[in-house]
Parts: C-alpha cells; structure tokens; sequence
C-alpha cells in the first residue's frame, strides 16, 4: 500500500510539472541564486521581479499581453545555472533572460545565450561580462571597479595615497580587492598593504594589528559582504586604529549600521544611490524612481531595501520598455531595443545603452559616497 | 547470482532503452538532462563499486571528479592538447594520485575514513579555488569544445551516443567484473576484512584497486562533463557534489549496478521536476528522498527485487 502510494505521489508530481500555462503570455526567464551562500542578492531579486511583473500584469500587461515570469532557484551554482539556462532557451522558449545574481554563473552561460541568440541582462558585478561588448549580453548593474573608482577618487580628494587592503575571500571581495588593486595606480594610490580574511572567520584583529602597524598605511579599505566586514568595523574601533575606513557596496544596508553599532560612526562606504534615496539631491535624474522602489519594497515586504532588488527593477522595465517599442515578441527585435535603451531612468541610475556600451550606467549616478554620522546615513559631497 | 546470459540479456534491453528513449524527448533540454543522468550514472556507478562492493566510504568523489576534469582542462583549452590525449594524461594522473592516495587512507575503516576522504576533498577544492591562474578561481573556467580525429561534439545528439555507449560499456564490464573471482573477493572484504585475510587475501591491495577504478571512471566523466557544458568552476569539486554522488549512491541502492543507474536518473532529473514547487522546492526534495529511504531502506532498486521475489513465489505457488 504504502509503496503504491509512494509510487502515485511521483506519479502526480511527474504530471502536475508538465502542466503549461496558457500559450500567448510573454515568457520572461529569471535565473536567480534565491536560495544558498548568495541568497542576499537572489532573494530581493525574486522578490522584486514577481512583484513588479504582477504590477505590470494588472495594468494589463505588455502590448495586450501578460507577462509570464518563468524563474529558477540556482543556489549560486553555476552548473545550475547552465541547466536552467538551456532550459529557459529550449524548453521554456522565452524570449530574454534576466540574472544571474552572481558573476561565475553568468560567465557560465553566456555561451549558451549567444548560440540561442536570446538577449540576457545579467544582475552580476564583474566588468568581464560586458568588456569585450558580446552582442545578446547586457548588464546595468554597476561594477566592482567603479566602486573602486568611487573610492580611490574620494582617497585622492583627501589626498590619502597609500591604501591598506582587508578583503573577504569570497567571490565579491576577491573580484573587488583584484579590480581596485587594478585601478589605484590610476589615481596615484599605493597599495601598502594586502591582508584577506576567511568566510566564517568571527576575528579580524590579527590582520588589523598588522595594518595597525604599518608605518606607512593612511587609509583601509574592506571589499566584502555580509557580518565579515561588521566585524572588521568593530576590530576597527576596538584596536583604536586612527585611519580613516571605507567599505563597499557589499555592505550597504543599515543592517550593517545595527550590526557594526558606534563602531561604524566616521566609516565612509561606497553605494549605490537607492540606499538613500530619500536623502538624493532632487537634481539627481532618477531619484523620483529609486524614491518609488525603495518605498513600494519597504512596505510590501517589510524589510530594508538593498540595491540588488533594484538590479531587478531595471533589469524588467529595460526589457519591458524594449518589447513595448518593437512591438513584438522576437528575441533578435528585443535584443536591437535593448542596445538603443536612451535615457532610462532605473533604481541603479540613468542607463544609456548603445552598440559598444552594454553597460551603460555612468559612475557618478551609479555609485556615491555615504559616510555613516549618528548612526544614519549621510551623503558626501 | 547472475548467469552470463542474464547479463547479456540485461545489456541489450539497457542499450534498446537508451536507443528509443530520444523518440520522446521533445527538444534539448531532454537531451541535456539525459546526458547529465548518465555522466552522473558513470561516476555513481564507480563509487558504489567501492561502497556498495568493498565498503569503502567516499565522501571525495566530487573533489576526485573535479580535479581530473579541472586536468583534461587546462591540458586542453590552456596548453592546446587534444581533448581526448588530455583526458588520457588526465585519467593516468589521477590513477597514479589515488593509488598513493588509497596507501595511507584506506588502511582507516568507518567514520576515520570517511574523515580523510572528506579532507582530501576539500582539500582539492581549495586548491582549485585558489590557484587562479591555472583554474579561474571561483568564477571558473570556459572550455574548448570536445573535438575527436576531427569530428567536434557540438549537438545534443553526438553527446547523447557518446555517453550511451560509455554507459553500456561501462555497466557490461561492471557487471562482469562483479561476478568474476574479483567481485565476489570484494564482497568477502565487503563482509568481513579479517576473515578475507585469514583466507590469503591482500584486503589492502584490492581496496587501493578498486579505489583506483572508481577514481578513474570519475575523471572521465568529470572530465567529459566539462567539455559537454562548456564550462568548469570549482562547485565541480565541492563538497556538496560530492555529498550529491553518495546520496546517489545509497538512494539508488548499495551494492547494485543499476541502482547506481536509478540514484543518478532520479537525482538529475527529479530538482528539474520540482522546479514548480518553487519555494518549496527544497523541502519536497528532502522530504522525497526521507520517504524513499524509510519506505525502500535498500534504495530504489530493491523496488525490483521485491517485484521478482513475487514472481517467484507465484510461480512457486502456481
């Protein structure tokens, strides 16, 4: 009996996944890391998409058609990622791809995307995914080296030249450390110093005592995400270290302000606009959008806004907007409006795409520099 | 215990399945499962050799995997060697690597064994995670694709005969294999190391062996993996995948050839099937696979058993 039953729940299962929705939706695929050690981008971005697409539905949809979001969970892994993308592209037949969340994935399916002629928007970091411009690959998620950019700007402002790195190990701080160690002698900064911590590691002092204690450091740097660069923050104050410390885009929630507490007060940290939309200058281009977004996610999910939703935000509405003007559902036609993108004005900035530019967000809208005061953020000037 | 014409026989109904089955899939994506299930199978079915047969835990094989294909790899698509001569060299490093590997370890018995694979395994997929140069790092490497005397495996279909006839292959040899003096040797190790001493037998050497074949076979399917998907990251060599191979391996049944077969299939194809469960993908997941091994202690295979021992008793019966 019990085997029977066994057997007759596969059974049900096997049929019930083969059930097709009706057939003239607009199929849009998202590859997302929803779940696993990169659940902090994937999750707002799920999120965001299947609100945004409901919304976009009950207004009546794309050119009289609904959008249909078809989404797979990859855990971050990119083997994952190559499966669902294949069967986004063969078994799905949608006619773009958004995601994934993390750099290694999208490096691994571009191949695909490419042979399949379907337009992609990765929500990835690293600056390799559009450099050299590949013709079904876009991306408007600013770049670790423009945060880079960003911060060794502001170091030059302050006239603090030699740089003390602490990043984390994991992919985001590792692809961070290696784009700013790339860029600082652009601006004329030295890196004198270049320690790294582990994961899980819940103890960053020895790595601080030795930039304590380098003569020639001014200034530290923290490429990381998650409660590693807390804990340097607080290593921070505990060692009485007197340089002044920047952290990246990885950290900008005020979860980090909560977690970090008075040890965080003076830390400067590199982030996208949305993060603090409501203080924005009303002169900035797409503050009314970045305002909306953070406001309508705060509220419909009850938890802080990060800038990764966003990614999802834009990524949507540039395709959107691209089936809107070809009025038509054809891959190839999205993909040619996509690259003619003009003056769109997303949560991560103003995006101008163009046939050598597939990234298209410009530094100064899509990175700005925070410094936490009274345990708030202010923007620097 | 089997008859030689029972094997044969279970060959050809083996190759007449693989041979119709592409009539069903309805484009390539059913392809692309189908060729994961089997290099899956191919790896699955080696380490239950040295489970399911010796005894032996591994809980490396993905690191083993990972690190032959990361070989083929870089011999290939760094140093232009050819696909099939690198996966050669590949396959010889490997051999070579597990046998001094098997020495030491495997002179360790239960959870200390399962320790040291597990540490070598990790051991293997920090190196590759750290060895930017060569691997890519985390963000993983492209892959050339997989030319032979000229022909390129490009389409779904030259990778799905490509893998069929490796997995009839390799399922034919096992099977005799595990029904020559070998075999039955393994599984009087498998049941009691002392008494196979007592009886002459060098346990030490024949566990290095079959340590050895199920490294091997590891590699060539890791290693043809990477050249199916284009694309290689150090999760290949993550403990997870290796978890993943083991619960291939116990879910499909210890110790039966086409148990390995059934654990492969089932886990490939099955996160694809509960894709619709969406968030609760996950846990469906675990609750199908806690189901199975209440219900079928002895993994899906033992599903068979129970269909032939009633055969039996009906035409013992009747």
């Amino acid at each position: 009996m019990v085997k029977n039953f066994t057997l007759r729940a596969l059974a049900l299962m096997f049929i019930s996944s083969f059930i097709i929705l009706s057939a003239s939706t607009i199929k849009i695929g998202a590859i997302v890391a929803a779940t696993g050690p990169a659940s902090f981008l994937g999750d707002p971005e799920l999120k965001t998409l299947q609100h945004y697409v409901k919304k976009i539905n009950d207004a009546g949809g794309v050119n009289g058609q609904m959008i249909e979001l078809i989404h797979y969970d990859t855990g971050a892994s990119p083997k994952k990622a190559v499966t669902f993308t294949k069967r986004l592209i063969n078994q799905d037949k949608v006619v773009a791809i958004i995601g994934p969340s993390t750099s290694g994935e999208t490096m691994a399916i571009l191949k695909f995307v490419k042979k399949a002629k379907i337009p992609l928007i990765s929500m990835a970091g690293a600056v390799a995914i559009i450099d050299p411009v590949k013709p079904y690959v876009f991306k408007i998620v600013a770049t670790d080296r423009m945060a880079c950019e960003k911060v060794m700007a502001d170091l030059k402002k302050r006239n603090l030249t030699n740089l003390a790195l602490i990043s984390g190990s994991g992919g985001f701080g590792k692809s961070m450390r290696k784009q700013c160690k790339a860029v600082a002698p652009k601006f004329g900064i030295k890196i004198v110093a270049d320690e790294t911590y582990g994961k899980k590691d819940s103890d960053m002092t020895s790595q601080l005592l030795k930039i304590k204690n380098n003569k020639d450091v001014q200034v530290v740097l923290n490429p990381g995400f998650g409660q590693g660069p807390a804990i340097v923050t607080k290593n921070y104050a505990q060692l009485k270290i007197k340089h002044p410390l920047y952290q990246s885009h990885g950290v900008a929630s005020k979860k980090y302000i909560e977690i970090a507490g008075k040890s965080s007060e003076g830390v400067r940290v590199v982030a996208p606009p949305v993060v603090v939309a409501d203080k924005l200058d009303d002169s900035v281009a797409n503050k009314k959008v970045a305002l909306a977004y953070k406001n309508e996610y705060e509220k419909t999910f009850n938890s802080q806004v990060s800038s990764f939703g966003g990614h999802a935000y834009d990524s949507l509405y540039i395709i959107v907007n691209a089936i809107k003007r070809a009025g038509s559902t054809n891959p190839m036609k999205i993909r040619d409006e996509i690259e003619k993108t003009q003056g769109f004005e997303g949560v991560d900035g103003v995006v101008n795409l163009s046939p050598t530019d597939h990234l298209g967000l410009d530094t100064k809208t899509g990175m700005i520099m925070l410094e936490i005061r009274n345990g708030d953020w202010t923007i620097v000037k | 215990m089997l008859k030689k014409y029972n094997i044969n026989a279970q060959i050809i109904f083996l190759t007449v399945v693989l041979m119709i089955i592409p009539f069903f899939f309805e484009n390539d994506f059913y392809y692309e499962i189908a060729i994961l299930s089997m290099l899956n199978a191919l790896i699955v079915i080696g380490l239950n050799l040295l489970m399911g047969y010796a005894g032996q835990v591994s809980l490396g094989h993905g690191a083993f995997a990972g690190l032959g294909a990361y070989i083929s790899v870089v011999l290939s698509t760094t140093y232009g060697l050819n696909p099939l001569l690198s996966i050669f060299i590949s396959v010889t490093i490997m051999a070579l690597l597990s046998f001094l590997i098997s020495k030491p370890i495997l002179k360790l018995k239960g959870h200390y064994l399962a320790m040291a694979t597990l540490g070598i395994g990790i051991i293997i997929s920090i190196v590759l995670e750290v060895e930017e140069e060569f691997t890519g790092g985390s963000d993983g490497m492209s892959v050339d694709s997989f030319v032979v005397f000229g022909y390129e495996f490009s389409d779904s279909t030259a990778w799905y005969v490509l893998c069929a006839v490796l997995l009839v292959f390799t399922i034919w040899a096992f099977e005799n294999l595990i029904n020559s003096p070998f075999g039955r040797l393994l599984r009087s190790i498998h049941d009691s190391e002392k008494a196979a001493n007592s009886v002459g037998i060098d346990v030490s050497y024949y566990k290095s062996i079959v340590f050895v074949i199920s490294v091997v076979i590891a590699t060539i399917a890791g290693s043809l993996y990477a050249f199916f998907s284009g694309f290689i990251s150090p999760q290949e060599a993550s403990f997870s995948h290796s978890i993943e191979l083991v619960v291939m391996v116990v879910l499909g049944g210890l110790g039966r050839v086409y148990g390995a077969l059934f654990g492969a299939v089932i886990l490939t194809v099955l996160p694809q099937l509960l894709t619709s469960f969406e968030d609760y993908e996950t846990l469906v997941f675990g609750c199908i696979i806690i189901a199975v091994m209440i219900f079928m202690p002895k993994g899906i295979a033992s599903l068979f058993d129970n269909i032939l021992k009633k055969k039996e008793q009906n035409s013992a019966s009747s």
